[in-house]
């Protein structure tokens, strides 16, 4: 099937097996090696993407489902060499040690800090609850969220990829978490 | 680039009639395909595992676990290369499968390993003094006694293992990208199992996705990519799915434990008695020193002054995956303090007493250090009080027990587990430990440029520990730089000193020893060429606040980079050093390091469910000299999360017909955010007198000392019930159960 697919803002048509999963639509065809394949189940999260506003574990969507819409992956964080503040605060917190899950894990923060920009722990900690990291017990990647809604709160920082929150629809998958309004 | 894929056994044990992948190489997208017959006319059919046993790389005779490699098929594209292993036609006859690691030395037993003269037996190991431990018990008030198991279980990095092997047969060279947590290990095993020399070998093993000991074995799937690059001359990709991994990689534990403990009335430990019966699966593919098949299970009298001890270990085949000593373990001490631990807390509960003041009584002193154990470890430093004290006051452990019985009277079920642990890590003194006959020793070779920007090459690599910041750190402050001024070379065995690799907490005790022994060496080298440029005799400088400098002549002081300047430059230089300041060292440590620690877990258990809710975990760690404390609590962090999955969720089991029920992620549970509390952390600090900075290993303390306090806790909640062990994983059926096998059965049923 021929596809088009517009990933970080640009656009790539493709043909591509109706059975290819989006993660190695990303990783394999256009070499976008920053989302991870982990467990195959939807269990782990390190292959964590936007389709469009929502985040989705690629390796349950097919390539083709992604036919038309717009993907945000890891790459698409940073504006140019100016990390986003969720990146930034990874780094300063010691968010990730083997950085399996953290492209996941940002996206997520990302997109939760961008719905709920005053999270408390609890929903932070409900937000990454479907994405696994073995080597942090969550601790610093907690520390590194709060720390960067608390950046962006204080005005130090304005996120680039602030969108509007989901307006009905169902997300490929039940979505990280409650979010206050 | 072709993309492997391997077709895997669907029965636990059976001979092998016939495998025919002819239909598979007639696939339009397929290059090769390899049975274990390809391989063996290729001498690569079967491999050395890292422990002097065989492993079989695909399989000729028989299968002896689900999900053994049978075949291996390379395409040009990963998808058809799973569709080719469907048109593998293999003719199984099944046998028995041996799944009950207690039934493996019966009569009739099915035989894993026919072609062994020992069948199923692998070893009989034994340490301590049986007849002091026996008088020890003798004199004994009381004797506390219990079964327990020690589940299988796996590291489960959120990387799988995988590997690109590219042979270029023009220059002769096959370079293998792969997870390895031990390259130069894996190196000298490629090279005697293809015959091409060591020379020609280069191991990438870049920044890993965890490792956690998943990623010390040599695994068939790098074996399979390496024979098929060598055939077709071209790179080959293979990387194991989830489920492959769950399935075939190397588990951990399976230790099937009888313990027994001997006091006084008055709770002072005499003695400590194991007898151990070890599930090794179906190859003996443990990675740990030579000399012990048992790991370091013999430190088990732990923190504790007992006058004798004596533990026997026998290890077994089972129809199940190899390995056996993975996953953050330290060779077996978590087994042991797992073992201590869980007496120390029954014992207590048989005394009466409270289990933090039965600790606090038999805890070594600060001045029994270096203290010789009765089944001979030195432990290098330690002060256990001061380390339990801070655990308990930052608990507020008293307050606590208050609150725990105020909620018993309005029938809440609240736990207060505690564990106090000794690791030995930093294997090791060579001429005690050795991996396939190397020696543990690690090298580091420190370069440094006339800018004296300095880049050091170490011979462990990284899976997330931070060796680029804490190796950049230690050197930077023999130098006087700033640790920018240093960048760390890993992971490459082209690029690299020689060394056994990273697992068992090492890499700070060995090779980030060898560091600061080659840092030292440069600084010495710098001492010469300072004098050449004060004029000065190298005697009479010294070295302060970064700089030499004639002895109390602050206006004298040069630094590193305008001596490493000097030393590239036509300066004329003094008997000693020819230009330069580059040096090597190679360090072989002279004990290992002993960490320790005192946790405490706090629990809530629902007894309708069994659920178990981890409300409070307090850390204390002491691993000597922090050099960076950010990275040694982050360790920390996730040792604890282990802790949590391992004695709550965590099994790999098996039904009775050898199918591995924990395949993916949906059945061999990990912690989430929502299970593991914020910790609490503190530190205390007893350097090691023999490291270079005073520094232990720290990585994997945390995996080694908090299931005893989870498990602790969560029985001292069921205690009201009478509940005195019950074997992890503490799911919540498992926890009901308990509570409901309490009248007349201690325990809960075995998972195999």
């Amino acid at each position: 099937m021929k596809i088009t697919v517009t990933v970080n803002a640009v656009d790539h048509t493709r043909v591509v097996e109706p059975r290819l999963l989006l993660i190695h639509f990303l990783r394999d065809d256009l070499g976008l090696t920053g989302s991870h394949w982990g467990c195959d189940t939807s269990n782990c999260g390190a292959c964590v993407v936007w389709l469009d506003e929502t985040p989705v574990k690629s390796c349950t969507v097919l390539a083709v489902m992604a036919d038309g819409r717009r993907v945000t992956t890891v790459e698409g964080l940073a504006s140019g060499t100016r990390l986003d503040p969720v990146q930034e605060a990874f780094a300063a917190c010691h968010g990730l040690q083997c950085g399996f899950c953290t492209p996941g894990m940002m996206m997520t923060a990302r997109w939760l800090l961008d719905n709920n920009p005053d999270p408390t722990e609890a929903d932070v900690r409900e937000a990454i609850s479907g994405q696994v990291c073995r080597c942090t017990g969550y601790e610093n990647i907690v520390r590194s969220v709060l720390r960067a809604a608390g950046r962006e709160g204080a005005g130090e920082h304005e996120p680039r990829l602030r969108v509007t929150p989901p307006q009905g629809g169902r997300a490929v998958h039940p979505g990280p978490g409650q979010v206050r309004r | 680039m072709l993309y492997g894929a391997i077709l895997r056994s669907p029965l636990a044990h059976a001979r092998i009639v016939s495998v025919d992948a002819s239909a598979a190489s007639a696939h339009p997208a397929v290059v090769a395909a390899f049975t274990g017959a390809d391989l063996a006319e290729r001498g690569m059919a079967w491999m050395p595992t890292l422990f002097g046993d065989v492993q079989s790389v695909l399989a000729t005779d028989k299968v002896r676990f689900q999900g053994q490699e049978v075949a291996f098929v390379v395409a040009t594209d990963r998808y058809a290369a799973r569709d080719a292993l469907e048109l593998i036609s293999v003719d199984y006859e099944p046998l028995p499968p041996l799944m009950d690691a207690s039934t493996a030395l019966d009569p009739g037993a099915p035989v894993v390993r026919e072609e062994l003269p020992g069948g199923n037996h692998i070893f009989d190991w034994a340490a301590g003094d049986k007849a002091a431990t026996d008088a020890a018990f003798a004199a004994a008030d009381v004797v506390v006694t219990c079964d327990m198991t020690y589940p299988r279980s796996h590291p489960a990095p959120l990387e799988t293992c995988g590997a690109i092997a590219d042979y270029d047969a023009v220059s002769g060279r096959l370079t293998l990208w792969s997870t390895s947590q031990a390259p130069h290990a894996h190196r000298m095993l490629y090279a005697a199992l293809t015959g091409l020399p060591e020379h020609k070998i280069r191991i990438v093993s870049p920044d890993l996705g965890g490792g956690f000991g998943a990623k010390v074995p040599v695994y068939p799937g790098y074996v399979c990519a390496i024979a098929a690059s060598l055939a077709t001359g071209r790179p080959v990709k293979w990387v194991e799915d989830r489920s492959e991994s769950l399935m075939s990689t190397a588990f951990a534990r399976d230790y099937h434990m009888h313990g027994e403990i001997a006091a006084t009335a008055d709770g002072q430990i005499l003695g400590l008695r194991a007898r151990v019966l070890a599930d090794h699966g179906a190859f003996n593919a443990v990675a740990q020193p030579s000399k012990f098949p048992a790991g370091f299970f013999h430190i088990f009298t732990g923190s504790y002054q007992a006058r004798a001890a004596y533990c026997e270990v026998t290890g077994v085949f089972t129809n199940k995956a190899p390995g056996g000593v993975a996953y953050s373990c330290s060779f077996r001490i978590t087994e042991a303090v797992y073992l201590v631990e869980r007496l120390t807390d029954m014992l207590a509960r048989q005394l009466r007493m409270d289990p933090a003041d039965l600790r606090m009584r038999n805890l070594l002193r600060p001045e029994q250090f270096p203290y010789t154990g009765p089944t001979g470890w030195q432990y290098d430093s330690g002060d256990y009080p001061r380390a339990l004290q801070l655990a308990l006051d930052m608990a507020g452990y008293d307050e606590l027990r208050r609150e725990q019985a105020s909620r018993r009277e309005r029938g809440q079920y609240m736990g207060i587990g505690l564990s106090f642990f000794t690791e030995g890590v930093g294997a090791g003194p060579r001429g005690h430990m050795d991996i396939m006959g190397l020696g543990m020793a690690d090298g580091a070779d420190l370069r440094v440029h006339p800018t004296g920007k300095v880049v050091l090459a170490i011979s462990v690599q990284t899976q997330g520990q931070g060796h680029e910041t804490t190796f950049a750190q230690l050197v930077a402050q023999e130098l006087g730089l700033s640790p920018d001024d240093v960048e760390v070379v890993h992971g490459d065995t082209d690029r690299t000193p020689f060394g056994l690799g990273t697992y068992g907490s090492r890499s700070t005790p060995v090779s980030g020893a060898a560091a600061v022994v080659a840092a030292r060496k440069v600084r010495e080298r710098a001492r010469l060429v300072a004098a050449a440029m004060l004029e000065a005799d190298p005697d009479d400088l010294e070295w302060q606040e970064g700089k030499w400098r004639v002895k109390g002549d602050p206006e004298t002081a040069l630094g590193f980079v305008e001596i490493a300047r000097a030393a590239h430059s036509s300066l004329e230089l003094p008997d000693g050093i020819e230009g330069h300041l580059d040096a090597s060292a190679v360090y072989n440590p002279p004990n290992l390091t002993f960490p320790f620690g005192a946790y405490i877990c706090v629990t809530d258990v629902d007894p309708g469910t069994g659920e178990v809710k981890v409300r409070r975990f307090i850390a204390v760690d002491d691993c000597g000299v922090r050099i960076n404390p950010m990275i040694v609590e982050g360790q920390v962090h996730r040792g604890l999360a282990d802790g949590i999955g391992i004695a709550l969720m965590q099994v790999i089991a098996f039904d009775e017909t050898g199918n591995c029920l924990s395949g993916s992620f949906m059945d061999y549970l990990l912690p989430t955010s929502l299970e593991c509390p914020s910790p609490e952390l503190g530190a205390t600090v007893t350097p090691s007198p023999h490291h270079p900075v005073g520094a232990k290993g720290i990585g994997e303390s945390a995996t080694v000392g908090s299931p005893p306090a989870v498990v602790n806790s969560v029985v001292d909640a069921l205690a009201p019930f009478g509940v005195t062990h019950a074997d992890m994983p503490l799911t919540p059926a498992n926890v009901w159960l308990a509570i409901q096998s309490v009248t007349g059965v201690e325990g809960v049923p075995r998972v195999t």
